[in-house]
């Protein structure tokens, strides 16, 4: 019979990935093109001509070399001791029953979402000469005032607790998603705990923890917060170094070359990552490689070895009276890093509402004067406003172009799916301080520096990544079926989307927007860059503040922080279908 | 079209009378074709299944049927009208999903009224028609509950509920049992032919499961690799297999392939009677139809390799000199012989079908 063809306007259809299009616009112009352009200038002199001068200067200049020793020393040690103190974190986490797990995982939760700002500051007054770690020693009578801050251990120590929530909930989804079976069958086949655990467990979580290190590795590139809070003049670093050059001097072709290098070494460690793992493992999905080259046998041996070390080390303690069943340990040592997590930030509640002149634990005596101090400061309520109203407009907007692109990818079948999901994950990739100096190079030629729409504009870039991927995992999750079963039963597209789709999706959207709107009132270092010093947010108004001086006024603006971002940090949760 | 079926439309017809009907519809997927123009006629009021294994291109043609997914070439009729171009959601058909589809954010009785909704329905005739339906598949007491709090079986009610309110004209139904286990599953067979019986519905049921299709169906419809390769009867299926693959995959066959000369067929294993037996044809004889005699007696002999007890009956794996094995059903009762007994084959000349 004749094969009759159905018009082929009917099966002609636009591959939904061009919704993701908006949002990948955007990263180009916002993101990619000023980078580009910062980078193109690092290798021009002043008249414009091919020139490799600033790189000649950079790495002439001894106190040039000396910050990128620092930056890149410090951002290892900190890795390193993210991922040691985090492992058994996110370990005791996912081994945990399904609802005790939820339940404390809002304990790293919550201090994942507080600023960075927030808990270096709170170590700033802890470990000061007159902090309180000082004045208990002094009190025990263990010596005089004891100053802790201001040297390499410091700086480190204070930069592992900022990073730590980030390490140990990258490393969770591996984990939770491991079969521990596995262990419980290796041991009916004759390994100890100890092999059971460094020769299966270990190394199939071995993704998650690259992942962590990854991330925790490029954010601390870029990190200068805790350097410029605790570190001493030796401990400088890169961001600190841009600071100064960028907005004092000006001195574009510098920060050109400093972008350069940092993008350089990040590509280099993410292909080294995308090689070993495969890049898709930072968002919890497990490639499967199989190698046999030298890294993997080295890797065996090195197992080998830690298991043999845990099995005598079980030998050892197993002939220690009242310490055969270890368990406790794992959950004591998680107890003490989940307290130290939070505590910290904590003690400036009751700091916040003491009468002396400056911050002291235990107040003295309880007064509202500095939160008096607060309100009656147009400083601090115009950033304090300011800060809502970019973090609300930036917010939305993140969610606008993740939603529409999210679904794009998510109902796509073109190839082109990862690169845009890629394309997303870009502002978590590349450090945040080249994204801030990138968008202040790009918004001083367009008039966009010191303006608040600068500054929302530079949040919704950077707030993209996590918004987007929240709202992607409730559309890969989203069981498309609901649609085709709304369409049979007579719903037109308009009905479905407005009954099934939104109603389901709504929860995770609301919250997308929540962690963007925390994403932006947070954020410093875009704040710092295009905000130009005239446009304040609360953040940077925080940060002009810590470098003067260090008063009780702060503490009252740390638990104004503190506080919006816990409702609206448990908002977001709650918010978020389970 | 009345975007509302009537009563009229839903009640039984005279038998023959299609309902729907497949004309030479195709699909491709780039380069590979999953359906080859296929034609097939539904009639009113029949519950016919597409039965056949994965990948035959039984859902990919119920997919077409309900709008899903457009056909490469060929036209669907549904009461003698080209629906081939009409939206999913104007067509006169129900679905019962896979996993149910249930929307999650919606109680029982909401989703049962969400078609209603959908059809602008008054809310008074919604209640009442609801309250039908509910009482239809016992699931009166879970009105107000939401889909996760029922019970696998109670879901596959309440999906059959949400798609038999609106009366359509052809229910789909995609393998809707297989998340079921078997008890549950045999019940609410029973339940589908229930309702099939009450309301006279048209139903096209798709299953991979052949005991499931012998049981369900007026008709069943064997697809393999894209084509139809029966539609009968589940006793026409059954006792005439249409070829090879009809055979195999419904119930358990021995086949024995060789060469006819003289009303016999010379084979590896020997030579048997095949009356009936054209050239080109092979002889097939169900395991029920083989009784086990002396080991010089029968068509064929060779040795008990393997006993399965399984209650009502019991299954002998006989393995005969070549190496075929044959498989023997005995009825419950009968004297099951030890592993290793040489035994003879025979079987009625009646009993034996002629396959290509």
């Amino acid at each position: 019979m004749a094969e009759r063809q159905i018009p082929s306007a009917r099966r002609f259809k636009l591959d939904p990935i061009w919704l993701a299009g908006p949002g990948i616009l955007y990263l180009i112009l916002l993101l990619i093109v000023p980078a580009a352009g910062l980078m193109f200038l690092s290798f021009r002199d002043a008249s414009g001509n091919l020139s490799f001068e600033t790189y000649r200067q950079m790495f002439g200049a001894g106190i040039y070399v000396q910050v990128l020793v620092n930056t890149f020393s410090i951002a290892i040690q900190t890795t390193i001791a993210c991922l040691l103190v985090g492992y058994p974190l996110a370990y005791w986490l996912a081994r945990m029953p399904e609802t005790r797990r939820r339940v404390v995982m809002w304990l790293v939760l919550l201090p994942f979402w507080m600023s960075a700002l927030l808990k270096n500051f709170a170590w700033m007054v802890l470990l000061s000469r007159r902090g309180v770690l000082s004045q208990i020693l002094t009190g025990l009578g263990m010596g005089g005032p004891v100053d802790l801050l201001y040297g390499r251990g410091v700086v480190v120590f204070a930069m592992a607790h900022t990073m730590l929530p980030l390490a140990a909930l990258t490393m969770l989804p591996t984990l939770l998603s491991l079969d521990f079976g596995l262990a419980r069958a290796a041991k009916t086949l004759g390994a100890s705990g100890g092999q059971a655990f460094w020769r299966v467990v270990f190394p199939l979580s071995m993704p998650g923890v690259a992942a962590a290190g990854l991330l925790v590795f490029i954010s601390s590139l870029g990190f200068f917060i805790t350097p410029a809070l605790l570190g001493s003049p030796r401990e400088t670093v890169i961001g600190q170094l841009l600071i100064t050059q960028v907005q004092q001097l000006l001195n574009w072709q510098l920060a050109g070359a400093i972008a350069v290098m940092l993008l350089v070494v990040t590509l280099a460690v993410c292909l080294v990552y995308d090689r070993a793992f495969g890049i898709s493992a930072v968002s919890g999905e497990r490639g499967d490689r199989n190698s046999n080259g030298v890294f993997a046998r080295l890797g065996r041996l090195v197992i080998a070895g830690l298991a043999w070390a845990t099995d005598l080390l079980a030998a050892v303690f197993d002939k220690v009276p009242g310490f055969k069943r270890r368990d406790w340990l794992l959950t004591a040592f998680c107890v003490a890093v989940m307290m130290m997590l939070l505590v910290p930030v904590l003690i400036f509640v009751p700091m916040a509402f003491g009468s002396s002149s400056f911050l002291e634990f235990p107040p003295r005596g309880y007064s509202l004067r500095w939160f008096e101090t607060y309100w009656s400061s147009p400083n601090w309520t115009g950033a304090t406003m300011r800060s809502f109203a970019i973090a609300i407009v930036s917010a939305l907007l993140a969610s606008a172009i993740s939603s529409i692109a999210a679904f794009g990818v998510a109902r796509s079948t073109s190839r082109a799916g990862n690169l845009a999901f890629l394309m997303f994950m870009l502002p978590m990739i590349i450090p945040n301080i080249v994204i801030a100096v990138a968008l202040f190079y790009l918004f001083a030629q367009i008039g966009l520096v010191a303006t608040d729409a600068g500054i929302a504009l530079g949040h919704t870039l950077t707030a993209l990544p996590v918004v987007f991927v929240i709202i992607l995992t409730t559309f890969k999750s989203y069981d498309w079926r609901l649609d085709q079963a709304a369409a049979t039963l007579g719903a037109t597209k308009t009905d479905t989307i407005r009954k099934v789709t939104w109603p389901i999706i709504k929860g995770s959207v609301v919250a997308a927007f929540l962690f963007g709107f925390l994403h932006s009132f947070e954020e410093l270092t875009i704040a710092l860059f295009v905000g130009g010093g005239v446009r304040q947010t609360l953040p940077k108004q925080m940060w002009d503040d810590v470098l003067l001086q260090v008063s009780p006024t702060l503490a009252a603006a740390s638990v104004i922080i503190l506080a919006v971002v816990t409702i609206v940090f448990v908002a977001a949760e709650r918010a978020r279908p389970r | 079209m009345s975007q509302i079926p009537t009563q009229s439309q839903f009640s039984p017809q005279a038998a023959n009378t299609v309902k729907l009907s497949v004309k030479g519809i195709k699909k491709n997927y780039g380069q590979t074709t999953v359906l080859q123009a296929i034609d097939l006629d539904v009639r009113a009021g029949e519950l016919l299944t597409l039965l056949g294994p994965s990948g035959s291109g039984k859902t990919t043609l119920l997919q077409i049927i309900c709008g899903l997914v457009d056909p490469t070439a060929g036209s669907l009729f549904i009461d003698g009208r080209d629906e081939t171009n009409l939206p999913v959601n104007q067509r006169d058909i129900g679905v019962v999903f896979q996993n149910y589809a249930l929307f999650p954010h919606l109680t029982v009785k909401e989703n049962i009224a969400f078609p209603l909704r959908m059809r602008k329905i008054a809310g008074a005739e919604v209640d009442k028609r609801v309250a039908e339906v509910l009482d239809m598949v016992n699931l009166g007491h879970a009105a107000d509950r939401l889909p996760k709090a029922l019970s696998g079986g109670q879901q596959q009610r309440v999906a059959l509920a949400r798609c038999l309110v609106y009366r359509p004209g052809v229910i789909l139904m995609d393998e809707p049992l297989g998340a079921l286990d078997r008890k549950l599953r045999e019940t609410m067979q029973m339940e589908i032919r229930r309702i099939h019986r009450e309301t006279g519905a048209t139903i096209i049921f798709v299953t991979h499961d052949q005991e499931e299709a012998l049981a369900l169906s007026d008709r069943i419809c064997l697809m393999n690799d894209g084509f139809i390769a029966q539609i009968g009867t589940p006793h026409e299926v059954y006792e005439a297999p249409a070829n090879r693959f009809s055979a195999e995959f419904i119930g358990l066959s021995n086949i024995f392939d060789g060469t006819i000369a003289d009303g016999m067929l010379r084979t590896n294993e020997g030579t048997i009677p095949a009356p009936g037996l054209q050239s080109g044809e092979s002889l097939l004889i169900r395991p029920e139809h083989v009784t086990l005699t002396g080991a010089a007696e029968g068509f064929l002999s060779g040795t008990v390799s393997e006993t399965v007890y399984a209650g009502a009956e019991s299954r002998l794996i006989v393995t005969l000199k070549s190496g075929k094995t044959v498989i023997v059903r005995q009825p419950a009762g009968a004297d099951i012989a030890p592993i290793g007994t040489e035994v003879g084959l025979a079987w009625a000349p009646s009993a034996v079908r002629a396959v290509r």
